[in-house]
């Protein structure tokens, strides 16, 4: 071929132009919820040890955990559990092959979003 | 791999704003994506304006437009304008799609174009699409067959044939395909939506003898499984089809033989 710039050539705009979709914004929460999560595992493991250590030190961890900021993480901890194991159902219905035309995978992103907002105020209330 | 900032030489820049039309009343704004290799600078973003009294209904009709009246170095592929051929798939007003069939009043606001996602530009619209056709080649689009020819044709029931309804429609446009964001990431080795589409209208087409041999060459963590169901690709196909759908077929094919 007569071209005598292939390697220089740009790469054309992805994220910077393309739409956010409803179910590629669904797609990516679930990973994002499953990655946050294990960070916030972290911080249940560190106040288990620090249980496990003595008592002052579990003073410290604990009153972090009960802090303002213990219980946003904690409470947005909640919201992306339900919300990776709803997404998680989802999943699982798409790979039998379902639910995959655009009105219900639309519908199932909305019950995702809902359903665990939903979720997680009924688990805030019952415990 | 993931890499969400462009390349440095792929950052664009503001373009040039050029001259509306005299005498019009009903000017719509458009900002195109520019790069020319003879000129080595970074890509720009031109901004033209389009009388709409004088222009057809469809993004197509515009672009014409603006190579006919305002900018002949504009540069674009088109050819069918009826959305056969697949030629002007494009990113518009942030979705991937084919100009000519992309009506200007489904556009709210300014109309901005830039070439298909995640490909190396050649110039301005037009995307590199080699790796694209090889991917598609390898998947053997063709009947293999290992039974010895017959007479006449080979034959297929209505009901196997209409089996294909959905698949055979694909133009190859490259809209599906460049708008996975899976394709974005590892479209080296992930096959992308189109290739899939066209490789499971093989896999059960009726007369294809060579089932096995094509489950077996997909059977790989990236050519198929790179998937993630995030549907772009049927949300955007200019021609309604779901890619999606295909390929949740073919990996429901691969857990049954294994079972």
């Amino acid at each position: 071929m007569a071209d005598v710039n292939r390697g220089d050539r740009p790469l054309s705009p992805h994220l910077q132009v393309y739409r956010p979709q409803l179910t590629s914004i669904t797609s990516i929460l679930t990973r994002l919820t499953g990655n946050a999560l294990i960070v916030a595992v972290f911080l249940i493991i560190w106040w288990l040890l620090a249980a496990a250590t003595g008592p002052e030190y579990f003073a410290l961890a604990d009153s972090v955990l009960t802090s303002w900021f213990g219980d946003l993480v904690l409470t947005l901890s909640l919201w992306a559990i339900w919300y990776h194991y709803l997404a998680g159902l989802r999943h699982l219905y798409y790979d039998a092959g379902k639910g995959l035309d655009i009105p219900t995978s639309e519908i199932l992103g909305w019950v995702c979003i809902g359903g665990s907002v939903v979720l997680t105020v009924i688990t805030l209330i019952i415990i | 791999m993931v890499q969400l900032r462009l390349p440095k030489n792929s950052r664009m820049i503001r373009g040039k704003t050029w001259p509306k039309p005299e005498g019009a009343s009903n000017l719509r704004k458009f900002q195109i994506y520019r790069w020319n290799p003879d000129e080595g600078d970074n890509p720009s973003v031109d901004t033209y304006f389009v009388d709409m009294d004088d222009c057809g209904p469809m993004v197509l009709d515009a672009l014409i437009y603006i190579k006919n009246k305002i900018d002949p170095t504009l540069t674009f592929r088109r050819s069918c304008r009826e959305g056969i051929c697949g030629s002007c798939a494009m990113n518009i007003d942030g979705i991937n799609t084919l100009a000519c069939i992309y009506g200007m009043d489904e556009i709210k606001g300014d109309v901005k174009i830039y070439p298909l996602p995640h490909m190396p530009v050649v110039k301005d619209l037009i995307p590199d699409l080699t790796h694209f056709y090889a991917q598609h080649a390898s998947i053997m689009p063709w009947l293999e067959t290992k039974t010895n020819r017959p007479a006449k044709e080979w034959r297929q029931s209505i009901e196997d044939r209409e089996k294909l309804d959905g698949l055979y429609e694909c133009v190859m446009c490259a809209s599906c395909s460049t708008a996975c964001p899976s394709y974005w990431w590892n479209g080296d080795k992930y096959l992308g939506p189109a290739a899939l589409l066209h490789a499971y209208r093989w896999i059960i087409d009726s007369r294809d003898e060579a089932t096995g041999e094509r489950l077996d060459d997909l059977e790989d963590p990236f050519k198929l499984y790179r998937c993630h169901t995030i549907m772009n690709c049927t949300k955007t196909c200019p021609k309604g089809l779901n890619p999606a759908k295909a390929i949740a077929e073919i990996k429901k094919l691969m857990v049954e033989r294994a079972v």
